[in-house]
């Protein structure tokens, strides 16, 4: 493999990982706040318990997610030298905002609430958790403003050959970020509340389980996951249209659309083939991806063939197709599994407010542990969507990753770092799940005197 | 005085703090199996350091992104450049973190002496690889005309390389070993007490090593003069009184003056540097400085205005967590991790 290949799957590979914890910080973090202030108004034990049973799970993800984002902050400069000189002026900045604003508030203040309990007043407690979750979801903000320019750059000037900043507001300002940052914080917020579910889940099918903590754990996640599906399909629709306008050629492989169509069908499944660059098989639906695009049954999307000429014309000979079938397929597998999280929360919210629930519905309960893989599955895919079609750009229309790669790291520096932290990031992944598994099944505190799991499960509340 | 010296200040402040802060913080991990004898001491050892490691390190990682955003090309260079210590660093730091968190979560034996060996050496690497990148910036290393580093990894292995990692390394041992006399009783307490009066001459005569390797390795005289200047001889004179404070079993005010030589010493040595940022050993003139490998003016302004608004808040809050838990661990506490 040559430099730029490797450096492209490290790429992959260690920010894959990074996100693989990342969600859940952020989402899981504004739930263990809420839980936390409700405890600290109510005065009731079982928030608690149920701050420090879920405070607990966080602690354990957070841990990860730090550690591998230095990685990420570094990787930049090691494997992505070209790229840091050409864009230091305008990438570094948020960057270096990030750890100023967010890094420093949300290490500190977490150190403050994991060991305060016993040195705090309630509510200075409840604060720090309450800055813990703005400032990670501050620092997905900046972090997201760092790669909105690469999306779609904004305030800059070519001067030297290189790009400098010269309007910070427009940087700031990106109208990607508007559509980007509400995607990923919702989409945080909806991995929390299907980890909350399918905990909590599992603990009120077992009979010796605390069940007044998870009933109330799920009814909070079934309402803030309800909220948090919509919103991020809602996010995500305003995300295809404004890829549609900015990012053509990633909406075209997204949607393996070989040519231009007005109005445009939508594709429910495509068998395709790359190389000649055609269908094999394929069910369509007529205008629909015009109606999704552009809220209207018309409208003309254009396709992979003609933009490949287009974007030959413009900036030179070239190869400006990103992989097709990966982002086809990350595409599906995203907004199938935003589809399926829908209906999950809401049957769960359904289950929440009905009045008992007889032994036959919960029934269904027990799917819930397994639907944890479900947002996991579309932040991975949803990344991998955002930067593959963006390809071969590193900066769309300004740099190409060929050209971004640091010239001086030879191949074997590449394949000991990858094959390094392919391992080390591995046993990290089984000590990690390992604890999350033990500490999830945990039997946070004394049931209150519940006998068996045989009986009715209400999950409406006594 | 121009925004790129203005960067050159911070940057040195943002390394200072790192330095001062997570300099205790990797002492405390390196004398962990070495004043550690049970399991509860090490979890005492542990939790002195628990709430403060996590915020402690961000100043490395602000160090560079504030490099990346003022001096893109320095960051490029250094770190493409310098890529396996930087693995091994990166390698040091994740295993360490991890280490925290994950060791008393299971009472498994096996599975917290795995983890206190990860925190051992994820504190021992970073001062000696960070003393070799430090030293190596100063002393010079092949840059080509280019801004491209041409050298390998044994190149970042000499001598004067070697000795100033070690010397990093010893140090933050017995600045660890103060800050655990201050936050421990009994016991743990006396047994920090007597490792620091026998690494405390240790530590001494490495640093007069390496000030000698500095005068032969470097270009401080040239650029310093004869005569350093107030900066480094207030290093050294904080360091004769760190000891002097010690052996009146005033360890608050020993390591308080640790913590003064500290910051002079970085401070030296970005003074040697001087406008420079990285030293080309192969042409004077492809040095890297604070001009030539700068962010634009715009983004240099831009940064200021962020970095002097918020860098007082982060001191502040920082300054409030440490008086929170400003009491010292004893057998008794609670121990969180
Ligand atoms: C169900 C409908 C959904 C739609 C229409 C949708 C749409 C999109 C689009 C168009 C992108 C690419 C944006 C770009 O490259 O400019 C994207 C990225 C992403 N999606 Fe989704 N998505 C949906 C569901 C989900 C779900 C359920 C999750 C996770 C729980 C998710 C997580 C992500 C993430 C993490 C990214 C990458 C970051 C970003 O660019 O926003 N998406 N989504």
């Amino acid at each position: 493999m040559d430099a730029l290949t490797l450096a492209r799957l490290q790429f992959a590979v260690t920010t894959v990982y990074h996100f693989f914890f990342v969600p859940l910080t952020l989402g899981l973090s504004i739930l263990v706040a809420i839980m936390e202030t409700l405890y600290v108004q109510s005065g009731q034990d079982v928030y608690k318990q149920m701050t420090k049973f879920w405070g607990k799970l966080f602690i354990i993800n957070f841990a990860m997610g730090v550690v591998t984002g230095i990685v990420q902050e570094f990787q930049f400069g090691m494997n992505w030298s070209e790229y840091s000189r050409y864009v230091g002026d305008i990438f570094g900045a948020p960057l270096a905002i990030e750890a100023l604003l967010a890094f420093f508030l949300e290490s500190t203040f977490l150190g403050v609430w994991i060991f305060g309990w016993d040195k705090l007043s309630k509510k200075v407690h409840a604060t720090a958790i309450w800055l813990v979750a703005i400032s990670s979801n501050l620092s997905a903000l900046w972090i997201l403003i760092a790669n909105s320019f690469m999306q779609q750059p904004v305030g800059y000037e070519i001067i030297n050959g290189r790009a400098q900043m010269n309007d910070f507001f427009a940087l700031i300002l990106n109208p990607n970020i508007w559509t980007q940052f509400p995607h990923v914080v919702s989409s945080g917020l909806s991995t929390a509340a299907f980890f909350i579910l399918g905990i909590s889940a599992f603990h009120l099918l077992r009979a010796a389980s605390n069940h007044d903590m998870h009933r109330r754990s799920f009814q909070i996640a079934a309402i803030i996951g309800t909220l948090a599906v919509i919103g991020v399909i809602m996010t995500g629709h305003s995300q295809a249209q404004h890829m549609v306008e900015t990012q053509p050629m990633k909406m075209a492989a997204a949607e393996a659309l070989w040519d231009t169509e007005s109005p445009a069908a939508m594709s429910l499944f495509t068998v395709g083939n790359e190389k000649e660059r055609r269908d094999v098989f394929a069910i369509r639906i007529p205008r629909l991806l015009s109606l999704l695009a552009y809220n209207q049954l018309n409208g003309t999307v254009k396709g992979i063939n003609e933009l490949q000429e287009e974007f030959t014309a413009q900036y030179g000979p070239g190869n400006y197709v990103p992989p097709v079938a990966v982002s086809y397929w990350s595409f599906r597998l995203m907004v199938g599994a935003g589809m399926l999280m829908l209906l999950a929360a809401i049957y769960a919210l359904f289950l929440t407010m009905g009045e008992e629930v007889g032994s036959k519905s919960p029934r269904l309960l027990k799917f819930f542990p397994y639907l944890i893989a479900l947002p996991y599955l579309a932040n991975t895919t949803g990344w991998l969507l955002t930067e593959l079609g963006r390809a071969p750009w590193v900066v769309y229309g300004l740099m190409k990753m060929e050209d971004a790669v640091s010239i001086n790291v030879g191949i074997g520096a590449l394949w000991t770092t990858l094959i390094g932290f392919t391992l080390l990031y591995g046993v990290l992944m089984v000590a990690d799940l390992y604890l999350l598994v033990k500490y999830a099944r945990k039997n946070s505190s004394k049931p209150l005197s519940q006998k068996s799991g045989e009986a009715a499960i209400s999950l409406a509340g006594d | 005085m121009d925004l790129n010296t203005l960067w050159f200040i911070l940057i040195t402040v943002l390394y200072v703090g790192f330095f001062v802060l997570e300099g205790f913080d990797f002492g405390v991990g390196i004398l962990l199996p070495i004043l550690g004898k049970d399991d509860k001491t090490r979890r005492m050892i542990i939790n002195t350091i628990g709430p403060h490691w996590d915020g402690n390190e961000v100043w490395l990682l602000t160090a560079g992104g504030a490099s990346f955003a003022a001096f893109p090309h320095w960051y490029a260079t250094m770190f493409s450049g310098f890529y396996l210590p930087l693995f091994l660093l990166l390698v040091a730091l994740i295993i360490r973190g991890v280490a925290f968190e994950f060791r008393s979560k299971d009472e498994n034996p096996l599975w917290r002496k795995t983890w206190d060996w990860a925190i051992f050496v994820g504190s021992l690497l970073p001062p000696l690889l960070l003393g070799v990148a430090f030293a190596n910036i100063v002393k010079g290393v092949p840059i080509d005309a280019n801004m491209t580093y041409t050298g390998g990894f044994f190149n970042l292995l000499n001598p004067y390389a070697l000795i100033a990692g070690l010397t990093s390394v010893v140090i933050f041992t017995v600045y660890g070993g103060l800050f655990l006399s201050l936050k421990t009783t009994g016991k743990l307490h006396d047994s920090a007490i007597s490792l620091i009066k026998k690494a405390g001459p240790v530590s001494a005569a490495f640093i007069i090593a390496l000030v000698i390797a500095t005068y032969l390795s470097t270009d401080i005289t040239a650029q310093l003069g004869i005569n350093p200047g107030m900066i480094p001889v207030g290093a050294a004179l904080a360091i004769l009184a760190a000891g002097a404070f010690f052996n009146q079993q005033r360890q608050g005010w020993a390591f308080t003056m640790t913590a003064v030589a500290i910051s002079l010493s970085v401070i030296s040595l970005f003074e040697i540097l001087f406008p420079r940022v990285m030293v080309s050993s192969t042409s004077a003139d492809f040095s890297l400085t604070i001009y030539n490998a700068s962010s634009s003016p715009y983004t240099l302004r831009v940064m200021t205005i962020v970095a002097l608004t918020l860098v007082p808040f982060v001191l502040i809050y920082q300054g409030w967590s440490y008086w929170v838990f400003r009491q010292r661990i004893t057998e008794k506490s609670v121990l969180e991790y």
